[in-house]
């Protein structure tokens, strides 16, 4: 469903990925992890052309992200995503945080958008805090609406880049059951994340980077059994340790 | 100091044989109030425009918008009126420049112009600063969801911007009202032109002065309780400030 093919991008001259592949397949989970710098944020910024590229290809469903005819917002349209600061619109109640897009963008009617948005919210454990504003919620329960708002315009693949790690540690899970009954309704998922726990438990594919390079992508359980290369093992070592 | 009190005068009929002196004061605030009210459109919609695009992902558009502010910004107002005055009926085609002239109402339609393009550089570089204090998740956001750029800023970055950058928006109100009387200098009265003109007819200058900035402090408390209304009303509930929601850390 989603292929990234031999990119590299830059910042100026200094190099931030460097010739990567990779091939995330219909229903999916693979997780991206990796040391702080070495290129997971822009690489899953490259997929739904929030960070342009240089060289190489993404397509998306066939579709070419870097083809400057493609039309980018209904591309990203139909990819959710997730950020590390939620990134809620604090000035827009929760439901209107749902309804605005599947409005504005999809032309949804705004009574079709509010219901789907309250199951959503329902989905997610938060249907009585509708009305609330996001500053008015924990951290967990924002990130919760977050992911809310991106299922409400229907995605075909959802990027998550490091959605618990703001978080305090006592919030951290129920974000994450959130994300794996996702993944096991069968959501094609790019997870950057070092919650292990998480790629053990639904990950099919681990993709390891370091400095810009795609170092490692193998299947979960030989990820954790023995990862080929030694950076590999070095970060595994450090990260399990905690 | 031999100076003969006499605060009667705003009753008195001023030569004209008509109004009173306080009648000629109020239309003078009328005027102060039309131009600011005016130039304060043109600021707000110009310098919004021109806040955006210096925020925009094109160099191009940003060098214009930089531009664009460093022109207004840099050149006193004083000149700019005279330059809008003076020059431009010159250096306009014949047929408009004679309109321009003749026109019955010319030193107030240049002096909104004016005050409007000068004030509109000032809320420009708020406008800015207010996307900038944004952080650059809320754009990406935006984006994500399939917005096109324009609706990112209609829907998600101007909403907060906007809140963002109020006080310092009703200053430079207040600002637009007080630079008014630059227009004085071409030749449109208002309130300080009239408080002058009462002055030189009437020999009353404390009281014609007195009588001007009573009215400036009226209006300012006006405006001032005006800015604290709207402050409260588009207040956002559990936001602190500078685009940080308060729960999130
Ligand atoms: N806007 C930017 N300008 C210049 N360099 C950047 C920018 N964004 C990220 N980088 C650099 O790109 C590299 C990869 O960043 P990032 O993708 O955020 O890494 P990760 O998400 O793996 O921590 C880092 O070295 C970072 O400093
Ligand atoms: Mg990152």
């Amino acid at each position: 469903m989603i292929t990234i093919s031999k990119v590299s991008k830059w910042y100026g001259k200094i190099q931030v990925l460097k010739n990567c592949s990779a091939e995330v397949a219909k229903g999916e989970v693979v997780v991206v992890c990796g040391p702080s710098g070495s290129g997971k944020s822009t690489l899953i910024k490259c997929v739904n052309a929030l960070e342009p590229f240089q060289e190489g290809t993404i397509t998306v469903e066939g579709i070419s992200v870097g083809d400057p005819k493609t039309n980018l917002p209904k591309l990203r349209a139909r990819i959710g995503m997730v950020f590390q600061h939620f990134e809620l619109f604090p000035h827009l109640s929760v439901i209107r945080n749902l309804t605005l897009s599947q409005i504005k963008v999809l032309g949804r009617d705004p009574k079709a958008a509010a219901e789907k948005a309250t199951k959503l919210l329902e989905r997610v454990g938060l249907g009585a805090h509708a009305q609330k504003y996001p500053g008015q919620l924990s951290g967990g329960q924002q990130q919760r609406v977050a992911i809310a708002r991106a299922l409400a315009m229907d995605p075909i693949a959802m990027l998550f880049d490091e959605p618990t790690s703001a978080l305090d540690p006592e919030m951290i899970n129920e974000v994450l059951d959130v994300m794996v009954t996702l993944a096991k309704e069968g959501m094609t998922m790019i997870v950057v994340t070092h919650e292990m726990e998480f790629a053990r438990k639904v990950a099919n594919r681990v993709v390891f980077m370091d400095k810009g390079e795609i170092v490692e992508d193998a299947p979960t359980a030989d990820f954790f059994g023995k990862p080929r290369s030694e950076r590999a093992q070095q970060f595994l070592s450090k990260i399990l340790q905690h | 100091m031999n100076y003969n009190w006499n605060w009667g005068i705003f009753f008195q009929l001023s030569p004209d044989g008509t109004y009173t002196y306080l009648q000629l004061l109020l239309f003078g605030a009328g005027w102060t109030l039309a131009t600011a009210l005016l130039a304060w459109a043109i600021a707000l919609s110009v310098g919004a425009v021109v806040g955006v695009i210096r925020t925009s992902p094109n160099p191009w558009l940003v060098r214009l918008g930089n531009a664009y502010v460093e022109l207004f910004r840099n050149i006193p107002l004083l000149v700019q009126m005279f330059l809008w005055y003076f020059v431009l009926p010159e250096i306009m085609p014949q047929a408009i420049g004679d309109w321009l002239k003749q026109s019955a109402n010319a030193s107030f339609y240049n002096a909104v112009i004016c005050l409007g393009l000068y004030t509109s550089a000032r809320v420009a570089e708020q406008v800015k600063a207010g996307i900038l204090s944004l952080r650059s998740g809320q754009r990406m956001a935006g984006l994500a969801m399939g917005l096109t750029l324009p609706q990112t800023y209609r829907y998600v970055l101007l909403p907060m911007a906007f809140r963002i950058i109020l006080p310092p928006l009703g200053s430079e109100f207040l600002n637009i009202i007080k630079n008014s009387s630059v227009a004085l200098t071409i030749g449109l009265i208002e309130l300080t032109a009239a408080a002058r003109s009462m002055a030189e007819f009437s020999f009353q200058v404390f009281e014609a002065f007195t009588g001007a900035t009573l009215i400036y402090i009226i209006i300012n408390i006006v405006v001032v309780s005006g800015m604290r209304w709207l402050e409260r009303r588009v207040a956002v509930p559990g936001f602190i400030s500078m685009g940080q929601p308060a729960a999130a850390h």
